[in-house]
């Protein structure tokens, strides 16, 4: 049932909320750290440890998949609904930084492939 | 009139399934027949999402009431378990792959775009360790930015910042992917690893990728996973942490 899938992301999801917050309390900062990538860390691990297993149901694969399907429209959501009048006013920083960002990943990608090459050659 | 309103109003998430689905039609319409693909549905309908919002208020299209299941479907809650969901889509055994070039890959592309991203902000003003943090991690993929933002309880017109970002990074990668591809060597399934893992925009690689050569997709998208994976781990916990102890 496709119920089991949602029921299994929703774990993940909880627990990795719980380790953020966790973890915020710890640094006594407010707020969760890391709480999505954590629930993304868990999700992936016990998917691979269910593919081993055979496990995991196409019909409860689908309940997940469903929500995977869903998040560019929850993220088109949450673009309407942010406070984009104020941010023009910043509007500078935010081509400035993405034109920055990207040309210096850019220029990343030879130098890491490189190192693959060579690690390749070695073992 | 006022009774639609007020009925549009009560259903809020329904509404709000409407008028997102409308803007993805539109947007994939335009993406495949304007744009010729060169530009992602995805990129278009997040611009579109950004655009509308302008004519709404503090929330955005959210601040106009038969509008407010907007924010509801767009909040915290239902983004992050969405976001969580595209995990599935990746392996661990098929990262372990490429091994620590991949792993190195991504920690360095998150960090990299992180500090890039945070001393512009600085530079531009920002000085709150909250609003740097946001900017820098919005430099990783437009997941990151809101995602850290909330996390430390940035302002929404920052968030909106950190998004605006990520949604140009994503159009930027995406159209000048299939450019350079040849001189970076993105032409085998461990480049586009590389590539994936350093740029981080999911949309933006997949759809660059699929512009140079469609067998790439899958490596690439796979480490862009991790990126944004990576970031939601690192930037709101320990990057955070470095910033707000160095600004106070």
């Amino acid at each position: 049932m496709k119920i089991y899938g949602v029921a299994i992301l929703a774990i993940c999801f909880l627990i990795g909320q719980i380790m953020g917050q966790f973890l915020g309390k710890a640094f006594q900062l407010a707020g969760n750290l890391g709480g999505v990538g954590f629930a993304m860390l868990i999700l992936v691990i016990s998917n691979d440890y269910f593919k081993k297993k055979k496990i995991l149901q196409p019909e409860t694969e689908k309940g997940i998949l469903f929500w995977t399907s869903m998040y560019i429209p929850v993220v088109v959501a949450m673009s309407a609904s942010q406070n984009v009048k104020a941010a023009l006013s910043g509007g500078w920083v935010a081509i400035i930084v993405a034109i920055v960002a990207t040309a210096a990943c850019y220029s990343l990608i030879p130098v890491l492939s490189k190192i693959a090459n060579k690690k390749n050659k070695f073992f | 009139m006022s009774d639609i309103i007020k009925l549009l109003e009560k259903n809020g998430l329904v509404f709000a399934f409407l008028v997102v689905g409308v803007i993805m039609y539109i947007s994939y319409f335009i993406s495949k027949k304007i744009a010729r693909s060169r530009i992602p549905g995805a990129a278009i309908a997040i611009s579109i999402g950004l655009v509308i919002a302008y004519f709404g208020g503090e929330n955005g299209l959210a601040s106009i009431p038969a509008f407010s299941g907007m924010a509801i479907l767009g909040g915290s809650m239902l983004r992050d378990f969405s976001i969580v969901s595209t995990a599935l889509g990746a392996s661990f055994t098929e990262i372990k792959k490429t091994g620590m070039v991949g792993l190195l890959s991504l920690v360095i592309g998150t960090v990299v775009a992180f500090i890039l991203g945070g001393s512009i902000a600085y530079l531009m003003g920002y000085h709150d360790a909250k609003s740097i943090a946001t900017i820098g991690a919005g430099a990783c993929t437009f997941i990151v930015g809101p995602v850290t933002g909330s996390a430390v309880g940035a302002s929404s017109d920052v968030i909106a910042i950190s998004i605006a970002i990520g949604v140009i990074k994503s159009i930027l990668v995406t159209i000048s992917t299939s450019f350079l591809a040849k001189p970076l060597g993105i032409n085998n399934p461990q480049t586009a690893m590389i590539f994936g893992g350093l740029v981080g925009s999911t949309s933006g690689v997949s759809a660059g990728l699929a512009a140079t050569d469609p067998k790439l997709v899958p490596y690439g998208a796979l480490t862009a996973t991790f990126h944004t994976a990576m970031g939601c781990l690192l930037c709101p916990s320990i990057l955070y942490f470095i910033v707000h102890y160095m600004i106070g």
